[in-house]
């Protein structure tokens, strides 16, 4: 019997997780061309038939009365989201390729002692960090600005990146970079014409999530900007008030996860095309 | 421009990878080195190229101290046993990478690549990437781009291992017409194979653990091998070793007194030895030295009987295929003649009276 309902039972579980996972996106993508009558009056999920669709809180996340601009604080996020993935990716990179190739020894440390210490950055509740980053900044003067918060956003990447390289790096083998020096190359030439070519799945995945916690982080941007620069995050959060205009903030929402919903579908493509892969056997 | 190795030593966790290494690698040789897995070849190749730091000993290239040159400025192109190529360029691309690091100039690249595919027979695959190809194809990349940049020294770290036999049997005949024309270059080539290595080389190396047992042309490791070990390293199957004695040019091994006196040995004194006797010098026959049949591989035109005498293996290369059963007891014939005669520690004594003269004569 198992034969005939196991494709049953397999279906409607991945059904029910897919409106788990959909269910709150189709609820901002209805609240958010609703207006104020028609979120009060219970839920309702039929455009035209249930509710009458407006363009109320699109307009207003696009500086219309009573809500907010989008378009500086998306200008700062994707400035920060991009200068501090790219410095990740690079530092991160040249840093994972060392822990990769060379045997690093001090005391009781050793690589992999090295690559789980990037990694704790990560563990540790952002809470901790936040403190001593706030008193960072305030002493080189760097608070409320963008490349303050490009520095601590690259303090919350680089692990990722270097935890995400050096797994991809040891995959490589190390023929290869013997080969490259052998036919020419000193170690940052193997590196960079042998190496690194051949790494674009890595780098690829490597920056797609540098790119998602980077546009995410709010917390930061909460407690090291103020009114000088504003991100994403921040603009949203910043909507809320006694009465929350729930229209205004799904549209917000939406916009602000748009960028990585379109990041994240050419990235998939990228990788199913076979572009990145098959690059090491 | 010899490359003289003096004295190279290496030993990682207690096991000697590299003990004593002494040899001279001349231009315009080719040298192979034969040696079973983990003689320490590849060690050694590595370490000339660079790639492997040793303990201690000395390296030195037209006099200058080769142990200071960085791996890239050896002058020196390797082949891996695994074919590696770069996995991002294409078939010409990979050739081209050591000429554009050279600073070579577009046209002379064009040329070098397009003269070293032909060489290798890759003409049409410059557009290819390395993995659409097959592992005979790669492995034909991965030489044209170490023959394309005319290096002073060209490495080859047992090319042919994982290749089938037809590809392999293909390769090297190639192999042998590429390098006959590198001019100076001094090759040097690893195998596990004795026919590879004597058919290839112009001298040949045999390593053991991590040493070098013996430097010689082709016909003088065969025909004198220096030791017991070398003995068996350089034949195919390995040249069967067993103890004896020797009383007035008459062998008695196993109990089993020779009829004839081998009359290379009649001048030797009297004593034990060990003697050496490649399998196709002993046969099965009515009477004889017994053993035990414990292995017998057919291979079509050949079968080799694996006896064991008392303790001592024995292999028997017959002509055609026969029937022999496993724990069949076997009597072998051993020729007299075609005895090597070593002393109790391995070292050659007397070699038979045709490998003699086939020495001395060329």
């Amino acid at each position: 019997m198992r034969s005939r309902l196991y494709p049953v039972f397999k279906y409607t579980v991945i059904a029910l997780w897919a409106c788990f996972v959909a269910g709150p996106f189709f609820w901002a993508m209805t609240t958010s061309f609703k207006n104020a009558n028609a979120v009060q009056g219970g839920p309702t999920y039929i455009p035209w038939v249930q509710y009458k669709p407006t363009l109320t809180g699109w307009r207003n996340i696009f500086g219309g009365a009573g809500g907010i601009d989008v378009i500086d604080p998306f200008i700062n996020s994707a400035i920060v989201t991009i200068a501090a993935s790219a410095i990740s990716l690079a530092l991160g990179s040249l840093a994972a390729y060392a822990l990769s190739r060379y045997r690093f020894k001090l005391g009781f440390i050793k690589n992999s002692d090295i690559v789980f210490f990037f990694v704790s950055q990560r563990i540790m509740p952002p809470v901790v960090l936040v403190i001593p980053f706030f008193y960072l900044l305030q002493w080189g003067g760097l608070l409320d600005s963008i490349p303050g918060l490009v520095i601590v956003t690259v303090a919350l990447l680089l692990p990722i990146a270097v935890w995400v390289m050096v797994d991809f790096f040891n995959g490589i083998p190390r023929e290869i970079d013997e080969m490259a020096m052998l036919d020419g190359c000193p170690p940052f030439q193997t590196f960079v014409r042998a190496i690194l070519p051949n790494s674009l799945p890595g780098l690829t995945v490597a920056a797609m999530f540098c790119a998602v916690f980077g546009w995410n982080d709010f917390f930061f941007a909460f407690r090291l900007t103020f009114t000088e620069v504003q991100t994403l995050p921040q603009a949203v959060v910043a909507l809320n008030s006694s009465i929350p205009p729930w229209w205004t903030l799904s549209a917000a929402a939406l916009f602000g996860v748009a960028p990585l919903i379109l990041l994240a579908l050419w990235v998939e493509r990228l990788l199913s095309k076979g572009n990145l892969s098959g690059a090491v056997r | 421009m010899n490359l003289s190795v003096t004295d190279l030593c290496l030993t990682v966790d207690g096991v000697d990878h590299l003990k004593n290494v002494t040899a001279t690698f001349r231009p315009g040789r080719l040298h192979t080195v034969i040696g079973r897995t983990m003689a320490g070849k590849t060690t050694l190749l590595r370490a000339l190229a660079g790639l492997q730091k040793v303990d201690s000993g000395s390296l030195t290239r037209a006099g200058a101290d080769f142990l200071k040159t960085p791996v890239w400025r050896r002058d020196t192109a390797m082949v891996y046993q695994q074919f590696i190529n770069y996995p991002h360029l294409n078939v010409f691309g990979n050739v081209a990478f050591p000429l554009k690091r050279a600073g070579l100039s577009r046209d002379e690249i064009q040329r070098r690549v397009r003269q070293s595919l032909a060489s290798v027979g890759l003409a049409d695959f410059e557009k290819r990437k390395p993995s659409q190809l097959s592992g005979g194809q790669q492995q034909r990349v991965a030489m044209a781009r170490a023959l394309a940049r005319g290096t002073g020294i060209l490495l080859l770290d047992e090319p042919l291992a994982n290749l089938d036999y037809k590809l392999r049997e293909q390769l090297r005949d190639e192999f042998k017409a590429l390098f006959s024309d590198q001019g100076d270059t001094i090759v040097i080539y690893t195998t596990t194979e004795p026919a590879e290595a004597m058919m290839l080389g112009d001298v040949v190396l045999v390593m053991h653990e991590g040493r070098i047992l013996q430097t010689g042309t082709p016909q003088e490791v065969f025909e004198r091998p220096a030791t017991t070990t070398v003995a068996s390293i350089i034949n195919d199957p390995p040249m069967n070793i067993f103890a004896g004695r020797l009383e007035g040019g008459q062998v008695t091994v196993a109990g089993f007194q020779a009829t004839h006196v081998s009359a290379h040995l009649a001048d030797q004194p009297d004593g034990a030895y060990q003697f050496g006797l490649r399998a196709t010098d002993v046969s099965l026959a009515s009477s004889g030295v017994e053993g035990e049949v414990t292995f017998v591989e057919i291979s079509g035109s050949e079968t080799f009987v694996h006896v064991v005498v008392g303790e001592t293996p024995f292999v028997v290369q017959i002509e055609g295929i026969h029937d022999v059963a496993l724990g069949d007891l076997v009597k072998l014939r051993l020729r007299p003649d075609r005895l090597f005669a070593f002393d109790e520690q391995g070292t050659l004594v007397r070699t038979p009276s045709y490998a003699l003269a086939s020495v001395e004569g060329c």
